[in-house]
């Protein structure tokens, strides 16, 4: 199996390199998505418990739904190929980083933010300098569980056309070919610690203050 | 002339009965040092957040430099006071000096103007410039935290301080040098203080004039030796015993 593994690498190499390149594509912009709509929304909904029942109670329904079914339950509506993916991944993608963001918000500590208003910040500067800082670890906690989901899950992107390493995996199924699916499972799965490991470099550079 | 005049202010909390403030009213001269004493939850922090407007009175009017606070600007009169609070609440993402400077930085001050500002006020504050300045706050003992704290409320020069609590949880050693850095501090740079504490030694030492208060009221407000010969009510004659009977242990066992 292993020289069946090698083989297929050697021929096809190219196409390997444009599936994970398209697997990356799809997994973060998917994740960027997700980061527009629920980092914002999980700030809104931090502010009043009637605000996060509104925003979190749709994420929170879809969430229940898995996501393949979800894909397949677009196509009549969306069609095939990137749009539905994307639209599948976001809804994965956002219930982590909602939920953390509420508790990021929620649990910055009160004398932070009486100190900030006591030194003479206004409302706007409070929210830049203190709050957003103070509540990152936690959004980017739920954007790196996120991530790992995503990633996992772009694989299904092929079901529908989008291709990605999922590709090889179905290709695997529809041949029979167990070499196939080990290669695909192994390569989605060294590519999400991968992506995990450079979110966490970068994680590192935004909070340097936790770490030296 | 009183640069702080509190007329009969009033505070409650929906969530407790009695007044967290109640009628006080004072005058505060300027560049006096003034310290409020009083026990646990006895309104402390309540009359120093209103003297900056964190919360507004029930009733009654605070006048700052002649000015009715209700009608000025929340953000600007508190860039005109400093203010260090209880837990002294640094920014834990910014260095010290960032969380020095914060508020030059939002007013566009230029870079090497906030560096020297930063760096003389770390040397005021007894702190080593070039071994402090791009530290973060975890990286200090709580002494020198709440010297940073200190070094924060001064930055913009203010002329009236407000200091809760500012030497609550250090060693008696430190405190004392701290003490005697802020009568420094006080003499050298004149500014009408403000200085919560709950420790009746700390008060009578650090104050002009001392604020007893108790539940909310104001019970005395004087020069410390006239409190200690003529205090006002049981309260205060109590308070006064307690810290006697403390002085004896002291005065009995020495050699
Ligand atoms: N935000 C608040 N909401 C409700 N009650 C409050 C609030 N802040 C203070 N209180 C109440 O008001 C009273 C006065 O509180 P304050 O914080 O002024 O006391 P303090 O003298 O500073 O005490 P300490 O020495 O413990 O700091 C207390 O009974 C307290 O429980
Ligand atoms: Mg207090």
């Amino acid at each position: 199996m292993i020289t069946g593994i090698a083989e297929y690498i050697s021929t096809h190499t190219m196409q390997l390199l444009g599936q994970i390149a398209t697997h990356t594509g799809i997994s973060l912009f998917a994740l960027l998505v997700a980061a527009v709509i629920g980092i914002p929304c999980g700030y809104l909904a931090s502010r009043s418990e009637k605000a996060e029942l509104i925003v979190s109670a749709p994420f929170e329904m879809l969430r229940v739904v898995p996501s393949l079914a979800f894909l397949i339950l677009l196509i009549p509506v969306m069609g095939t190929g990137l749009a539905p993916t994307i639209v599948a991944l976001t809804v994965l993608a956002v219930p982590p980083i909602l939920l953390n963001t509420i508790v990021g918000f929620r649990t910055v500590p009160d004398f932070m933010i009486e100190s900030a208003m006591g030194i003479g910040m206004t409302d706007k500067e409070i929210l830049h300098k203190v709050r957003i800082p103070a509540a990152m670890p936690m959004i980017l906690a739920g954007v790196r569980t996120a991530l790992v989901e995503v990633f996992a899950s772009t694989t299904l992107a092929a079901k529908i056309g989008a291709g990605g390493l999922g590709e090889i995996i179905f290709t695997g199924l529809g041949l029979n070919r167990t070499d196939l699916l080990v290669l695909g499972g192994v390569l989605t799965a060294v590519l999400s610690l991968a992506a995990g490991g450079v979110f966490d470099a970068l994680s590192r550079r935004i909070m340097k203050y936790k770490y030296v | 002339m009183s640069v702080i005049i509190y007329d009969k202010v009033c505070k409650r909390f929906e969530s407790s009965k009695g007044y967290a403030v109640d009628h006080v009213s004072a005058e505060i001269g300027e560049g006096e040092f003034i310290t409020i004493l009083g026990s646990s939850g006895c309104g402390k922090t309540t009359l120093l957040k209103l003297t900056n407007r964190l919360y507004d009175p029930d009733s009654g009017r605070i006048m700052v430099a002649g000015k009715d606070i209700s009608s000025v600007d929340p953000v600007e009169l508190r860039r005109s006071m400093g203010y260090v609070i209880q837990q002294v609440g640094l920014f834990p993402h910014m260095t010290i000096r960032d969380n020095i400077t914060a508020i030059p930085a939002l007013m566009k001050w230029d870079r090497k103007r906030i560096d020297d500002r930063a760096d003389e006020l770390l040397s005021l504050v007894g702190l080593e410039p070039s071994e402090f300045r791009d530290r973060y706050p975890h990286q200090l003992s709580g002494g020198q935290q709440q010297r940073v704290g200190l070094a924060r409320a001064l930055v913009l020069d203010p002329d009236i301080m407000l200091m809760d609590e500012p030497f609550g949880a250090i060693d008696a050693i430190t405190r004392l040098n701290l003490q005697n850095e802020l009568m420094r501090l006080h003499r050298e740079l004149g500014k009408t203080i403000l200085f919560v504490t709950h420790d009746i030694n700390e008060a009578f030492k650090l104050g002009d004039r001392v604020m007893v208060m108790n539940e909310g009221r104001l019970l005395q407000f004087d020069e410390p030796h006239e409190i200690a010969r003529h205090p006002a009510d049981d309260f205060v004659s109590t308070l006064i015993e307690s810290a006697r009977s403390q002085e004896h242990f002291w005065t009995e066992n020495e050699e």
